[in-house]
């Protein structure tokens, strides 16, 4: 019994201690890059980062910070938040590409934003451990480009046992595909682009008649009835709404796009296609946000003008098909341009299984755009653009405790990752 | 008389063929070109921190210490000051140019050639030479036991493919001939759907060659051509094989798959390259033992197929511990031809020797194609291959600025179209999607209709 007690003790202690190490560390680095804003230091030279209960509480030098007593103290040359990658398929689209991990894609039927991308996530992948190993910790994942509407994406952390303990954002963005990459053969639709388009303008003027009646519903006004509709009645024998709170999530979830609550996350690479877009946007009113755009270095005043932000293919996809035109420099151009850009990992159908956006934006830093642009493209850039800056992409007090660590230039070749902390929790020390 | 004439004609003009071969590259320049006061790094021998290259009639004739060389007079001087020349990098298998082999009627078809399918206005060669390739084994898929022969191409000016190739003493063009393992070249009938049955077809058809070749060989020996057999494309390119003439670049990806092509190379006593290598790691010391090279592909992450499930990005730094002889590939379209440096450089921060790195982008690669002697290092008497690039092989910020090939600039970043091709840009692509590494449906890249769907 008294064995027994004194064993419970020692676990409780563990247990206390164990938390208690996770979540208290610090992060010493000769060069921390905090990519705060205006106001705060963006490069702190010999710079400590004090992370309690999982959220920074302090970012300076270490001349002036303290490091309170019994913290974990991680050591590095360079220390950057942990990175964002504004857009990927990783734990959706497993390692093996076997049919049973590949969740990506659902081919059934061309319109289907109902469907939820944390409902599809795993965690466990080993593709979501390879980019956290990288200095990977938020991650915009979820369903891919390849249908007209495709479903949900999410954004979570890259650790977590249960989609549950990652997400930050269940639904972050609704995924559209524009251009080639959503077209069917034969006498399925869309079969070309301007088909896309009607079909996609059809299914938002539905979801505001939905909207429309609902809220008619919700006032308690019998549904409204348009002036070219069938004379039947508008209320059932009780004297309700017919059916207006009969609920279909296809456009519950479409209202919540035309409402500006969720943005349509639209691919889109031949410029053409991006005109599309913004065509589609100024019907609409959409909040939009630019997936891959290939071309969009055509367009820079146009996205500009409309202030769409684009989140990049991966610099080093293929050149082919509707990416032909692809550029090393397009990062730059936009930049230079005025336009926000973020970089993604993208989804691949092959080998690699997935990219990593701190190669990705290595490329864009070797192309065009400065250090601290190409590593914004990947953290506080990608952070605001996915509506997540108020937690992620920055060291700066009050966010979650977000650190990547390097032996040197992140984007070298070279260099390597030597640790990952999420939220307190060093989730990776290995040397990659 | 007029014989005569005919007859004289006929050897001038294969004496002045002879002669171009002898000289060895078309466009040479006689008048020399000598890069001064660069880092040279010649792969054979120690880097020279301010060396000069000197070129002349596509050949290499003098590297070392600016102290020592001078550029010849009336040489063509190209100031080299915080530069780095090194040998033009050589790609033991790439996929450029629409290539295409064997078609779906069977899963052994060697005698398919790549000569008969490359289009060399492919803008897939102008990212090559922007990469600083100059020498590519360009390879059929690896959708088939076998998939045809391959192609040695030196990144020369082309209006054709005869433009490229590159002749062995005997006046042949040079290639190997492509085979595969594992899980990409199964398939229906008559396509085996086993592993055991997919080693059964080679061996079955590797036994006919031998039968192929001794009754050639015999007949050649008797004088009794009448005797020989009826020529056979495909045996014929496995009796090339069989003779150590064509060297087999062979896809696989798992340990057991590799073990396999070596228990079938005990079995013929072919040459073989080991392609890709996603498990090698598991038995680097049976490599080395058989004494067998290794073509490593360096990719961004593990996955997108069972094979590559584990592979490790140690790959290179562990064959290359284990005494194996080692390079890299850019497999292009699964790597960018144009960032081919990288993947020596990922190896590198992987764990491999820088050096032996630089071998493997050079050197270990052109010995692979039976190429050692004349590409693949800067020493005089080889091919005049060399690349300029602005900074150190191994920095992501480093371009390639200029690539020559046998003494000709084929490449130069300063030229808008070239850079156009080395950058990306309106203009720079292809609109056609390319030719996979594996037929079937399953392993096509990218987006757009039935290429989502995994297999």
């Amino acid at each position: 019994m008294r064995t027994t007690s004194a064993l419970i003790v020692v676990l409780l202690a563990a247990l206390a201690a164990g938390r208690e190490a996770a979540a208290q560390v610090v992060i010493r680095a000769a060069r921390v890059h905090t990519m705060a804003r205006e106001g705060r230091a963006a490069v702190i030279e010999d710079g400590v980062i004090v992370i309690r209960d999982g959220k920074i509480v302090a970012v300076g030098p270490a001349a002036s910070t303290p490091i309170p007593d019994g913290f974990r103290v991680l050591e590095a040359a360079v220390a950057t938040p942990g990175l964002v990658d504004a857009r990927g398929t990783a734990g959706v689209s497993g390692i093996f590409n076997q049919a049973h991990d590949q969740d990506q894609l659902e081919r059934s039927s061309p319109v289907q934003p109902e469907l939820r991308a944390i409902d599809a996530y795993n965690p466990n992948d080993p593709l979501v451990a390879w980019l956290r190993s990288y200095g990977v910790t938020t991650l915009h994942t979820g369903h891919a480009p390849g249908e007209l509407i495709s479903g949900q994406t999410c954004i979570v952390k890259t650790a977590g046992r249960t989609a549950e303990e990652a997400v930050v954002v269940e639904t972050a963005t609704v995924a559209a595909t524009v251009g080639p990459w959503a077209q069917k053969g034969g006498k399925e639709s869309p079969g070309t682009r301007a088909k896309m388009i009607a079909m996609l303008r059809d299914e938002l003027i539905k979801a505001s008649e939905y909207v429309r009646k609902r809220d008619a519903a919700a006032r308690g006004d019998a549904a409204p009835r348009p002036a070219d509709a069938e004379a039947e009645p508008a209320t059932d024998a009780d004297g309700k709404p017919k059916d207006p709170a009969a609920r279909s999530l296809r456009s519950e979830m479409l209202a919540r796009v035309l409402a500006g609550e969720v943005p349509l996350l639209v691919t889109a690479n031949r410029a053409q296609d991006i005109a599309n877009v913004l065509r589609l946007k100024r019907e609409f009113g959409l909040r939009i946000i630019l997936d891959s755009g290939a071309e969009a270095y055509l367009m820079a005043d146009e996205l500009r003008a409309e202030g769409v932000a684009v989140v990049l293919h991966p610099t080093m996809f293929r050149m082919f098909g509707e990416m032909e035109n692809m550029s090393l420099e397009t990062a730059s151009i936009l930049r230079e341009a005025g336009v926000r850009v973020a970089i993604q990992s993208g989804y691949e159908s092959y080998v690699p299984k997935t990219r990593v956006v701190l190669f990705e934006a290595a490329i864009a830093a070797a192309n065009g755009l400065s250090f601290e642009q190409a590593l914004a493209a990947i953290t506080i850039d990608a952070a605001e653009i996915l509506g997540v800056s108020s937690r992620v992409g920055s060291l700066e007090p009050g966010k979650d405790g977000d650190v990547a660590l390097y032996d040197g230039d992140p984007f070298e070749y070279t260099t390597h990752c030597v640790g990952v902390v999420i939220e307190g929790v060093v989730v990776s020390e290995v040397r990659r | 008389m007029l014989k005569n004439v005919r007859a004289a004609r006929q050897f001038l003009c294969l004496a002045a063929a002879a002669a171009f071969l002898a000289a060895g590259p078309a466009a040479a320049q006689e008048s020399a070109v000598a890069i001064v006061d660069a880092r040279i790094i010649p792969i054979v021998g120690d880097e020279i921190p301010r060396g000069t290259l000197v070129v002349r009639g596509g050949r290499i004739v003098a590297v070392g210490p600016s102290e020592d060389v001078a550029a010849p007079e009336g040489a063509t001087v190209i100031d080299g000051r915080g530069k780095v020349v090194m040998p033009g990098l050589v790609d033991t298998h790439s996929h450029i140019g629409g290539v295409a082999g064997a078609d779906g009627s069977a899963p052994i078809q060697p005698d398919v050639r790549m000569i008969d399918s490359i289009n060399v206005r492919d803008p897939g060669f102008r990212r090559a030479v922007a990469g600083g390739l100059t020498t590519l084994n360009i390879m059929p898929g690896s959708g088939h036991l076998s998939s045809g022969q391959t192609v040695y191409a030196k990144m020369r000016p082309a209006r054709s493919i005869e433009d490229v190739l590159i002749m062995d003493a005997a006046g042949r063009f040079m290639g190997g001939l492509k085979m595969a393992n594992g899980t990409n070249p199964m398939g229906a009938p008559p396509f085996g759907g086993t592993r055991g049955k997919n080693a059964a077809l080679v061996r079955d058809r590797f036994i006919k060659a031998q039968e192929y070749k001794r009754k050639r060989d015999k007949a050649e020996a008797d004088g009794t051509p009448d005797k020989a057999p009826g020529r056979d494309l495909g045996l014929e390119a496995i009796a090339e094989c069989l003779d150590g003439t064509r060297i087999i670049h062979h896809h696989t990806h798992r340990a057991d798959d590799i073990m396999t092509v070596l228990r079938l190379q005990r079995e013929f006593g072919f040459r073989v390259v080991l392609h890709h290598v996603s498990e090698a790691w598991k038995v680097a010391d049976e490599i080395a033992a058989a004494g067998v090279p290794c073509s490593v592909i360096v990719v961004d992450s593990p996955g997108g197929k069972l094979e590559a499930a584990e592979l490790s990005t140690e790959s290179g730094g562990i064959l290359e511990r284990a005494g194996v002889k080692t390079a890299f590939h850019t497999d292009d379209w699964i790597t960018d031809s144009r960032l081919f440096l990288r993947s020596a450089a990922m190896a590198v921060r992987a764990g491999m020797s820088r050096e032996g790195a630089l071998a493997a982008l050079t050197i270990r690669g052109a010995e692979m194609l039976d190429l050692g002697d004349r590409v693949g290092s800067l020493e005089p008497g080889k091919d005049a291959d060399f690349i300029i690039l602005g900074g150190d092989p191994f920095s992501v910020y480093t371009k390639v600025e200029q690539t020559w090939v046998e003494g000709v600039r084929v490449f130069d970043r300063s030229v808008a179209d070239d850079r156009l091709h080395a950058v990306g840009g309106y203009g720079a692509g292809d609109p056609m999607r390319p030719y996979m590494c594996c037929e079937g449906g399953e392993s096509t890249f990218g987006f757009g209709g039935k290429q989502w769907e995994a297999r």
